[in-house]
């Protein structure tokens, strides 16, 4: 294994080895403090343009599932057709693996899709610097090829239209009711738990305008990045809102996209919310849930429109974790309900929007 | 919101330590005790166990040292009137005590309400059938049991269920007639056998190399639930929980495995209604994602406490408030103290539980590993990989493993049937099969563990032969090292595989080149925050451990030279336990009243002094000299106390002293005096104090020459203790062969003291605390047993009520003589023999001994409190009161685990055997003793008493309490000889026979028959042999659960106890009653 040294924006140097492929690399540094889901996390379009901590140490036990594809096109274990965060970083990368469902290890998966993976850094005390700094750019950079200095922005990229499809995808055609999914960088378990559910998704590319298709009911998925850059999306949202009262659900980016719509602003958390521990509080109620999150942005709440509300908040600090309007069927939750990774506790937000697909 | 009506609650504990029920309920109740007491609510707690933590004064409000039994509850509930119970604290002892209390209608006679989960809920998880038809309600699967009566029922069973399957022969024991099977063909064969032996055979499926997975949940009543760990046994199913080596958090499953477990977890605890904690066990199909729920614990447990330590989670005080009727979200995490309760820890490290067994304590006692717990307590290991976690773990079990690699060579015949066939040592089977080029695909085979462990311990292995294959030091490079030192090698493992051992001849001094080449190379080890939340938002904690895996220190170490290092007691073990932990945690309050920064080494999660507040920094961590060295080179404290936590921190006193570190208390110099008998016995001589006479001696000649001389019985002990066996009498040639095989290796190195052994003397033991050599308070105990009961067997009644004032005079005496000589400052305990008034000193130990929360409780004075302000250098005052100033009379009891230790002679006398004490007070001895023994598990017999009394004078001493339970209407049976010697003496008796005997009634059919009350059987000498009738009938009454003495002393105190009182006579009081 070759060696590595991850530098951050702030000139803070760790050391590791290469596991992955071997290619400097470099993006905003953040960290996940997730203790599982590797393959879900890294293939979450929502990490594009990120260099993936995990602070769980021991990564890789259980290798690599196969990229089988579903009839319907969508990845049987992944959450998306490929890896999007732009390298791994992790504390002991366990290279032998051992799962009966596993078909490769984990470094020759990032071998064969070309993303850096690097193990033998001390991923707590990385984390420490990026909890008191903020998130940070970084670079891993080869100590055999000190002049090979790749460079990479992530402010003020739009990643949600590197990520998104390009034309429509219909799943479950003809099954009944029908759901447009408008793609940010939608996650595989978005549809699956739509489809699940027996209702037809269309998806459609982030700033394509659907108002005047027919549909029943609109979701907004996730997808990576400052919502901010995402003007075209809001405007469409605030068309639809206008038009009708049709059900509207949002996960993640969907929050934000639909907060701003309904007048909010957006603010870049110091440190994102990326973990399987997240609790969250539905406003008004005793209800507590722990939810999976991956966001950098969160939406300020005071800054909501007369007719919205916080749907719930986050125990710890206090951030919006959703949004809903006080009359229509319009709501939204930060976190992920679809969860893969993460804990399945709140995937009645589904049942709730489909319940209201009439 | 909290329930405001509650203001007053009992709590029940969960009585002596005893194997499947140890320190962790400490644990449980002294936090449930503390959450309560934070909300202002007053507290009752039944305890007879004296030796905890939770048994201290300024924990509950008012202590009770009874049983933990439903009569003895209602009493104490008639006179407290407590407005609600809580029984989730105290293992299955309270629980059990609970759900009787709750079906006689104690409870809602005195309106006592449950807090936490309800009674039906706690009585849904533990009747099977209920069980199993809760969860059914709810499409979970459990492990399903088919009753056959037939073959062809058999066959269609195992049909539906799919081979492979288990078959047992109902109502037979021992697992007569069971087996697995394949398919048909076998399954008719096993059948067949198995109707031979029973009527009815139950088939189940067969889930033998499944993993075995648990999650800790956690409900409040408003329906909100967490998981608050997840751990994975090492071990497949098949293997005790409490017998796995267990890992944290779950290791080798998926995101999609883990949260579906999970979510049925949550499902589970809903269903039932759980308000607080309970544990779910699974087993899980290592081939797809299918499971079978094993068991749901509606309390918390072992395994509650191991996950509260791996995770920094207080899972016993937040069920506590859960039962005072919050929300989780209405709690903050003690750890951060800024984010809510309401949050499942993220862990970033690995822990690794590894039990501690102490098999080899005990005669015939079956070795194999299976679905019932041997084991005595456990270790936790934390680190930043498995390998280091894994060899941290082996290292701190404390059986002389220096880890994974490195050790003595095991000596094993058949490498295969040791694989498959588990036992206390399989894992070092591993590593000699790994060495002998075992794959892991073999090894997985024989074994089913999961392919994933096997291979990180491979890796121990490999980088162990590379360093192997350098031959020298010298050749030891620096990267080499450090992936040593991360996959968690220590300096002496290192030095051993390059060959510096063989080189130096010398472990330490090999440990220590290593260690300075290592330092000289800046390969350090950093302290890292068990913080709840893998360092996401900033915590308060000092709940830490050290790894090589990192870069730099969470925390901030200032050099003030304010800390004092307390070293902890390691796993629980037969001979030290609980009681250490109380003497660390009475360390650590004095040390923080003083001023003082508390810091405490520790790696056992069933204690109380790693509790998350119980100090200012928790070292999680080896107590091993290099560890321990670690910490202080970077502590850099003001001082270390090795006198509170039992033998292994007073074994490592020397070779710290040799580093400079500062020792407070008495110099490691007067301890290594008092520990090295040739050093200590010409310090008696020169006081003219009289010791049994002795021999040091180094080879079995120069023994059987010693013994030639002065005859058996004999005491044998090596001058420092090997793997935690101490002092043994030897009563023959044969038991004297096998003591040495066990515990010493007889060598120019390690001699073995031998002495001459005084029957039918007293044993008494002096506690007592000196300042700069003199005594400056002391307790003084009687056993009640004569020497020969091992002293942590041994019943022991204190104040002393039976000894000469002369006797007490002179032990005064010479006590005062050898603190002086020795210049003790701390606590220390001698322990001494005398018959008439003549006193011989046995042993003297430089530290606290079992017996000093004992002594302190009854006599309400904190002997440790007092010990370390005189090792902190602070003014101490000699207490006013004294032992003969005590109106009453304290009774420390043994427990023991015979029946969870299949086979084993249950006989007292060569090796400690106990797993656990109770300590009781009473006005006199009958009363305090009736509370002790029926604390510890005996009950007062209704009619019928077997006798067999042993030698011509044991028989003697019985006579007067035989003749006692004639007169008190009991009816008598015994075996030959002595029956003809109650007979003779004029106490009637029927004659039984022994099992080698054709005539009847025969004594086991009576027992079988539950004829039999209460068994007194005194073996004739102290080497029982092992298929002897008397072994026969020990066993037969601990397997049938009868009561059994086998020390004729102690049986005369209990026949006289409850002969002249009855329980109604017993009086409620609480300890603060005892003025």
């Amino acid at each position: 294994m070759k060696n590595v040294t991850l530098v951050l924006e702030d000139g803070t140097k760790f050391h590791g080895k290469s596991f992955g492929y071997d290619q400097p690399v470099a993006g905003e540094v953040v960290f996940n403090t997730a203790m599982m889901g590797y393959p879900e996390s890294l293939t979450d379009p929502s990490y594009a343009g990120q260099l993936m901590t995990l602070t769980y140490p021991l990564v890789g036990n259980y290798g690599v599932p196969p990229f089988t594809v579903e009839p319907d096109g969508i990845a049987t274990f992944m959450e998306s057709d490929k890896i999007y965060a732009s390298a791994i970083i992790v504390a002991d990368y366990s290279e032998e693996y051992s799962h009966w469902n596993a078909v490769e290890s984990l470094a020759d998966w990032l071998k064969r899709e070309h993303v850096p993976g690097i193990t033998g850094i001390d991923t707590r005390q990385l984390t420490k610097v990026l909890r008191e700094h903020g998130v940070m750019m970084g670079k891993i950079l080869f100590d055999d090829e000190p002049d090979n200095i790749p460079q990479a922005d992530y402010e003020g990229v739009n990643f949600v239209d590197l990520v998104s499809c390009k034309e429509i995808i219909r799943y479950n055609e003809g099954a009944g009711k029908k759901v447009v999914l408008v793609d940010c960088g939608v996650k595989n378990n978005i549809i699956r738990c739509l489809t699940n559910r027996g209702v037809e998704v269309v998806r459609v590319p982030w700033n394509y305008d659907y108002t005047s298709m027919d549909f029943d009911g609109l979701f907004l998925g996730n997808g990576p990045g400052d919502p901010d850059m995402c003007e075209d999306a809001v405007q469409i949202i605030r068309k639809q809102m206008s038009l009708s009262r049709k059900p509207i659900c949002g996960i993640c980016m969907g929050n934000q996209l639909l907060a701003k719509a309904g007048g909010a602003t957006i603010y870049k958390l110091k440190y994102g919310h990326r973990s399987h521990n997240q609790p969250v509080r539905e406003v008004g109620t005793n209800k507590c849930y722990v939810t999976s999150q991956n966001h950098g942005y969160a939406v300020d709440a005071k800054t909501l429109g007369k007719d919205w509300r916080e749907l719930f908040v986050n125990m710890n600090d206090g951030s919006n974790e959703g949004v809903c309007h006080v009359e229509n069927p319009w709501f939204t939750s930060q976190f992920h309900p679809e969860a893969c990774s993460g804990p399945v506790d709140t995937e009645f937000m589904f049942d709730r929007f489909v319940d209201k697909l009439k | 919101m909290k329930d405001e009506n509650i203001k007053k609650v009992l709590l029940l504990g969960s009585g002596a330590l005893k194997i499947g029920e140890a320190g962790e309920f400490d644990y449980s109740g002294s936090q449930a005790l503390k959450a309560l007491r934070e909300e202002g609510v007053y507290t009752v707690l039944i305890n007879p166990n004296i030796a905890t933590v939770q048994t201290s004064e300024g924990v509950a409000d008012q202590i009770y040292f009874l049983p933990v039994q439903p009569y003895f509850v209602e009493r104490v509930i008639e006179k407290e009137r407590p407005d609600g119970i809580l029984l989730a604290f105290g293992g299955q002892t309270a629980l059990n005590c609970g759900v009787e209390l709750y079906k006689s209608g104690v409870l809602e006679k005195y309106s006592v309400k449950v807090l936490g989960t309800p009674v039906q809920a706690i009585m849904d998880t533990e009747d099977r059938e209920l069980f199993v038809e809760k969860l059914n309600e709810i499409d979970v699967k459990t492990i399903k049991s088919e009753a056959c009566e037939t073959i062809e029922q058999a066959r269609k069973a195992a049909a539906q269920l799919g081979y492979p399957v288990i078959l047992r022969a109902a109502y037979a024991l021992g697992g007569l007639g069971s087996g697995f099977c394949d398919n048909e063909e076998e399954l008719d064969k096993l059948a067949e056998k198995a109707f031979s032996f029973s009527p009815q055979v139950l088939v189940e499926k067969s889930l033998k190399g499944w993993k075995e997975i648990e999650y800790e949940v956690v409900r409040d009543r408003y329906d909100n639930c967490i998981t608050v760990c997840n751990m994975e046994n090492f071990d497949p199913l098949g293997i005790h929980t409490g017998e796995s080596i267990v890992i944290a958090p779950s290791q080798t499953l998926t995101n999609s495995e883990y949260h579906k477990l999970r979510a049925l977890s949550i499902k589970i605890i809903r269903h039932i209604g759980i308000v607080g904690e309970c544990n779910v066990q699974y087993a899980f199909d290592p081939k797809s994602e299918d499971y079978r729920v094993i068991e749901v614990n509606a309390r918390l447990s072992r395994s509650s406490a191991l996950a509260s330590k791996a995770t920094g989670y207080p899972l016993a005080f937040v069920a506590a408030k859960l039962g005072m009727g919050y929300g989780l979200f209405e709690l903050k995490n003690s750890v951060t103290k800024t984010t809510s309760a309401f949050f499942e820890p993220a862990l970033d490290y690995v822990v690794c539980k590894i039990p501690r067994w102490d098999l080899s304590k005990f005669r015939g006692v079956d070795k194999e590993l299976g679905s019932s717990m041997k084991s005595v307590g456990e270790v936790m290991a934390i680190g930043r990989n498995f390998e280091e976690a894994i060899q941290k773990g082996l290292r701190m079990i404390g059986q002389g493993m220096h880890g994974f690699v490195e050790n003595k060579e095991l000596e094993i015949d058949d490498i295969d049937a040791a694989l498959r066939e588990p036992t206390d040592k399989r894992v070092f089977i591993i590593s000699k099969a790994m060495h002998k080029g075992y794959t892991i695909d073999q090894i997985h085979d024989l074994t089913k563990i999961d392919k994933w462990f096997l291979q990180k311990l491979k890796h121990i292995i490999d980088i162990d032969e590379r360093m192997k294959a350098l031959k020298s030091v010298n050749n030891l490079d620096k990267e080499l090292l450090r992936e040593a030192k991360i996959y968690g090698f220590t300096d002496f493992q290192i030095a051993r595989a390059v060959g510096l051992e063989t080189e130096l001849h010398s472990m330490a001094k090999a440990g220590l080149v290593v260690r300075n080449l290592r330092k000289s190379y800046g390969i350090l080890p950093y302290v890292k925050q068990i913080d709840t939340l893998a360092a996401e938002y900033p915590a308060q904690t000092n709940y830490l451990y050290l790894t090589y895996s990192a870069v730099a220190h969470d925390i901030k170490f200032l050099g003030d030279k304010r800390s004092i290092i307390v070293l902890g007691s390691g796993a629980y073990r037969i001979g030290s336990s609980v009681e250490f932990d109380w003497c660390g945690v009475q360390a650590l309050q004095t040390i923080r009243k003083e001023g003082y920064r508390s810091v405490m080494i520790n790696y056992n999660p069933e204690t109380v002094s790693t509790d998350y507040d119980m100090c200012d920094r928790l070292y999680f961590d080896e107590l091993t000299f290099e560890r321990v060295m670690d910490i202080i080179d970077i502590e850099n404290p003001h001082g270390v106390i090795v006198s509170t936590g039992g033998q292994i921190p007073n074994n490592l006193a020397m070779r710290l002293d040799a580093q400079r570190v500062p020792i407070l208390g008495t110099s490691a110099k007067d301890i290594d005096n008092a520990e090295d008998r040739a050093k200590f016995s010409s310090m008696l001589t020169r006081n003219g104090i009289n010791q049994p006479e002795w021999s040091a001696l180094t080879s079995m000649d120069d023994i059987n020459k010693f013994i030639d001389r002065v005859g058996f019985p004999v005491l044998v002990r090596p001058s420092y203790v090997l793997s935690g066996a101490a002092m043994n009498v030897c009563s023959n040639a044969e038991e004297l062969e096998r003591f040495l095989k066990l515990a010493a290796n007889v060598s120019e190195d390690h001699p073995v003291v031998v002495s001459r052994f005084i029957e039918h003397a007293k044993e008494i033991e002096m506690d007592a605390v000196a300042k700069n050599g003199e005594i400056i308070a002391y307790a003084i105990s009687e056993h009640i047993e004569f020497a020969g009961v091992h002293s942590g067997d041994a019943t022991i009644q204190f104040p002393p009520q039976k000894l000469y004032v002369e006797t007490v005079r002179r032990i005064k005496r010479v006590s005062r003589q050898i603190a002086k000589e020795l210049h003790i400052s701390g606590p220390f305990n001698i322990q001494f023999m005398a018959r008439d008034n003549d006193i011989l000193v046995i042993e003297c130990n430089l530290r606290a001994s079992r017996s000093f929360p004992f002594v302190s409780k009854v006599l309400k004075i904190n002997l440790i409190e007092i010990a370390t302000k005189v090792m902190l250098g602070l003014p101490v005052e000699k207490p006013h009161k004294s032992l003969f100033d005590l109106d009453y009379v304290g009774i420390k009891a043994s427990q023991f685990s015979f029946n969870r230790l299949q086979k084993a002679d249950p006989v007292l006398g060569v090796d400690m055997a106990s797993t656990g004490e109770v300590g009781c007070i009473g006005e006199d001895t009958s009363c305090a003793l009736l509370k002790s023994m029926l604390s510890v598990g005996y009950r007062i017999p209704e009619r019928n008493i077997l006798l067999s009394t042993g030698s011509a004078k044991q028989k003697a001493e019985m006579l007067d309490a035989a003749r006692t339970l004639v007169q008190h209407g009991y009816k008598l049976y015994a075996t030959g000889g002595t029956s003809k010697f109650l007979t003779e003496n004029g106490v009637g008796n029927t004659t039984v026979y022994w099992p080698s005997e054709d005539n009847q009634p025969q004594a086991l059919d009576m027992l079988h028959n539950h004829e039999i009350d209460m068994v007194v059987n005194i073996p004739k000498n102290l080497s029982a042999g092992e298929l002897s009738n008397g072994y026969k009938i020990r066993r037969a009454a601990i397997d049938l659960n009868v009561p059994l003495i086998t020390n004729s002393r102690l049986a005369s105190a209990f026949i006289s106890a409850f002969c002249n009182m009855s329980i109604e006579d017993i009086a409620i009081k609480s300890w603060s009653e005892y003025k």
